[in-house]
């Protein structure tokens, strides 16, 4: 850690639900490299996560990543989800369906409004194809692959376009108990080798035992508790 | 028999044609009802399905009465640029896509309203702007609807009659339509005619049918 913050959140926002009105005000600072929301489903991570990805807009506030204002509703900045340069890695993966896994991987790499063509070459591609072990899967389509492989292929699509962090939502919650631990120590190995920061969230206590720098405890759309990770397991 | 060649093919260009218009048209209004919130848009999805269930006579009437040389259109058109279409293959072309638009639109509403949102999102968060992420992501996935939907309104527009009859007419070999010109036939007693254009026109329905059906039930998003 070099004393930098590498997330400023200071964000609020209210969803008219149909069960209800829910209100989000979530605040907390960190120079974590490895930052874990942890918190009960319900409680407003996805929905922060999504705020810091700039996939849904918060009534007010801030948001700072690694120095640089992404949001800010006072002085009108708000970044495109498209510039932000985050990677982010949804709960089932979200990976397209049309495309085979070279492809999803590709996707990021091409901005135009064509998909990259199934045997499309690129040195990143290979890299990341070849560091998840994908190769003998890489012509297939996602509904072909086992959950370890759309995770990895999530994830190599997420990195390939080099970005400034990387944020993960419940990415070991459909995976089996022996897969997850795998997976965990490959994320945490990921995470050291690259330098990159990572903010993952999570309702399962296991995850924060195993990869957190620093837990952020949300409940119920709001901080309860940020401690560095051995003080929360201690509990 | 030569007559039942000339109307199929002046079927076939006009129905053609509907579905082209009827792609831009009916994708784009079926994209905007299915992803933008705004007020009155049931009204909108409302008006937009009222040819489905609307006497075709009844909107060619309405057409006429917006095209014909009096109307607000007509008369524009023709004042700006010399255009008339009444009693033309164009204005056919104009009626038959108004009557097969719900059944494009409709089709694909509900199949971009079926993509998973996510994965829009994940397009965006890679670095994909609004248009690529419509060509890469939305329409890819939607697409086997949308062209059922498209093949249902092409054999829709093949046999359209009261629409097509108020507007264009039946004007042999210009406006005369397969479905018109079995009317015609009867009315004038040529049986052997009329059933010859009778088969003709089951013949090319049945081969779109066959074909959307086998693209309905298709697998999400498939191979290739």
């Amino acid at each position: 850690m070099g004393g930098v913050v590498v997330w400023d959140i200071d964000v609020a926002k209210r969803f008219e639900q149909a069960k209800g009105r829910f209100d989000l005000m979530v605040r907390f600072q960190s120079q974590s490299q490895r930052l874990v929301l942890f918190g009960p489903s319900g409680a407003g991570k996805s929905q922060t996560l999504k705020i810091i990805a700039a996939l849904t807009r918060p009534d007010r506030g801030r948001v700072s990543l690694a120095g640089e204002v992404v949001f800010d509703d006072r002085t009108g900045i708000n970044l495109a989800a498209q510039d932000r340069r985050l990677a982010y890695v949804f709960q089932d993966y979200a990976l397209f369906p049309h495309l085979t896994v070279r492809q999803n991987i590709a996707f990021g790499l091409r901005l135009g409004w064509r998909n990259p063509p199934r045997d499309i070459a690129n040195e990143a591609v290979d890299r990341w194809i070849k560091a998840f072990g994908l190769e003998p899967v890489e012509r297939r389509y996602p509904e072909q692959l086992a959950g370890g492989q759309r995770q990895r292929t999530a994830l190599a699509r997420a990195l390939v376009t080099q970005p400034r962090a990387l944020l993960l939502d419940e990415p070991f919650a459909a995976l089996d108990r022996n897969l997850r631990q795998r997976l965990r120590s490959e994320l945490s190995d990921l995470q050291q080798r690259l330098g990159l920061p990572v903010l993952l969230i999570t309702h399962d206590e296991e995850d924060v035992r195993h990869f957190a720098e620093e837990v952020v405890h949300l409940e119920d759309g709001r901080v309860v508790d940020l401690s560095a990770a051995c003080e929360m397991v201690a509990t | 028999m030569d007559g039942a060649w000339i109307a199929l093919t002046l079927t076939l260009k006009v129905a053609g044609w509907a579905t082209a218009l009827n792609l831009v048209l009916g994708v784009g209004v079926g994209y905007m009802l299915a992803r933008k919130r705004f007020w009155g848009r049931d009204l909108l999805d409302a008006a937009f399905t009222l040819p489905m269930v609307m006497p075709p006579t009844v909107l060619g009437y309405y057409l006429l009465v917006l095209i014909g040389s009096q109307g607000p259109l007509g008369s524009w058109l023709k004042q700006q640029f010399g255009i008339n279409l009444i009693f033309t293959w164009q204005g056919a072309v104009i009626a038959a896509t108004i009557v097969a638009f719900p059944l494009v639109f409709k089709s694909a509403r509900a199949a971009f309203e079926s993509i998973d949102p996510q994965l829009e999102q994940a397009a965006r968060v890679l670095g994909v702007r609004e248009w690529g992420v419509f060509f890469r992501v939305s329409l890819p996935l939607a697409w086997r609807s949308i062209l059922a939907g498209l093949l249902l309104a092409f054999a829709r527009a093949t046999g359209e009659f009261g629409a097509t009859l108020m507007v264009a007419g039946s004007i042999p070999g210009k406006t005369q339509t397969l479905s018109i010109a079995v009317y015609e036939a009867v009315q004038a007693g040529q049986d052997d005619v009329a059933g010859a254009l009778v088969l003709v026109t089951s013949v090319t329905c049945m081969a779109v049918l066959l074909a959307a059906g086998r693209l309905v039930p298709g697998r999400v998003a498939g191979q290739g």
